[in-house]
């Protein structure tokens, strides 16, 4: 049964994996964000508040939560990397860390594009914001510290621990709007019971999510790639992979 | 109509930023992994040619 889960721990296997993988996820990541795209901008009514200014929520939504979702794996495989100590953990939450930084600066401007016409400002202290940025910090904390130690065994123990630790911050970005007075709208799609859009508002939203989820995949097996190549680079198998 | 579309109902100059940044970041993350990947083969490939020049 856990098979699957040994084999992960192999460089050549992973390697492998994420070569095959890569070009299929972008091409489902392309078809998903193509529709939501036409769906989103083009079939979706506007909304009756906010007019077609909440049509930025189809790039916002699924950017703010492929910010948490990437942390979450990067801490995760860190966890795993530390407790089995196995290697591949290490390669997959460095892989994953720029992806999710980029991903956290882009839905912190659209929220702020998005807050300009509907708050009236660009920014403000407000605990949704304050813990997305905080976010990431946190991405940015761990690639620094991944790329301060010499030894690069050392920096990516102590990079797995700040994102094991940092992980707490996840929740508090998610339920920020539930547990203080907050200027952000609540939870639309990822909240207990149905969501609050109509059909022709939500599909487009759930298929830019799929597709940005799809993109993270694609993009991860390319870095991830990447990593186990420069963990093994002297390793006799890599000769074959790089033909 | 076609003017309406762009003009986003007078909310152009936040809704096209927006997703003009979206591409940008999209872009780079691929841009930014191919570079990487292609400079970890290239690495690699010099690697394995400095450790085979040094077994002979």
């Amino acid at each position: 049964m856990w098979t699957w889960f040994y084999k992960l721990a192999s460089p050549p296997y992973v390697y492998g994996v994420a070569a095959a993988f890569a070009p299929w996820l972008f091409g489902f990541a392309a078809l998903a964000i193509g529709y939501g795209l036409v769906a989103g901008l083009g079939i979706a009514p506007a909304d009756y508040q906010q007019g077609e200014a909440f049509r930025m929520i189809y790039v916002h939504v699924p950017s703010a939560l492929l910010s948490l979702t990437v942390y979450t794996v990067m801490a995760v495989a860190s966890g795993i990397a530390l407790i089995w100590r196995i290697k591949v953990g290490h390669a997959v939450a460095a892989a994953s860390a720029p992806i999710g930084a980029s991903f956290a600066i882009l839905a912190l401007i659209t929220g702020s594009l998005w807050g300009k016409p509907m708050w009236g400002t660009y920014w403000a202290w407000d605990p949704r914001l304050t813990s997305e940025l905080i976010l990431l910090f946190l991405y940015v904390g761990v690639m620094s510290l991944r790329s301060a130690f010499e030894d690069p065994l050392r920096g990516d123990r102590a990079a797995a621990l700040l994102a094991v630790v940092g992980v707490v911050n996840v929740p508090i970005v998610h339920f920020s709007v539930v547990w203080w007075n907050s200027l952000h709208q609540g939870a639309t799609i990822v909240k207990l019971g149905a969501p609050s859009m109509p059909g022709s508002m939500l599909w487009p939203l759930l298929s830019m999510w799929l597709g940005f989820m799809l993109f993270f995949g694609a993009v991860l097996c390319m870095r991830l790639q990447a990593e186990v190549l420069n963990r093994e680079r002297q390793a006799s198998w890599v000769r074959e992979a790089i033909k | 109509m076609t003017s309406d579309f762009w003009s986003m109902g007078g909310y152009a100059r936040y809704v096209w930023p927006c997703y003009g940044i979206a591409g940008a970041v999209l872009a780079w993350n691929l841009w930014a992994a191919g570079r990487y990947l292609g400079a970890a083969k290239v690495r690699a490939a010099r690697a394995l040619a400095m450790a085979s020049s040094e077994a002979r």
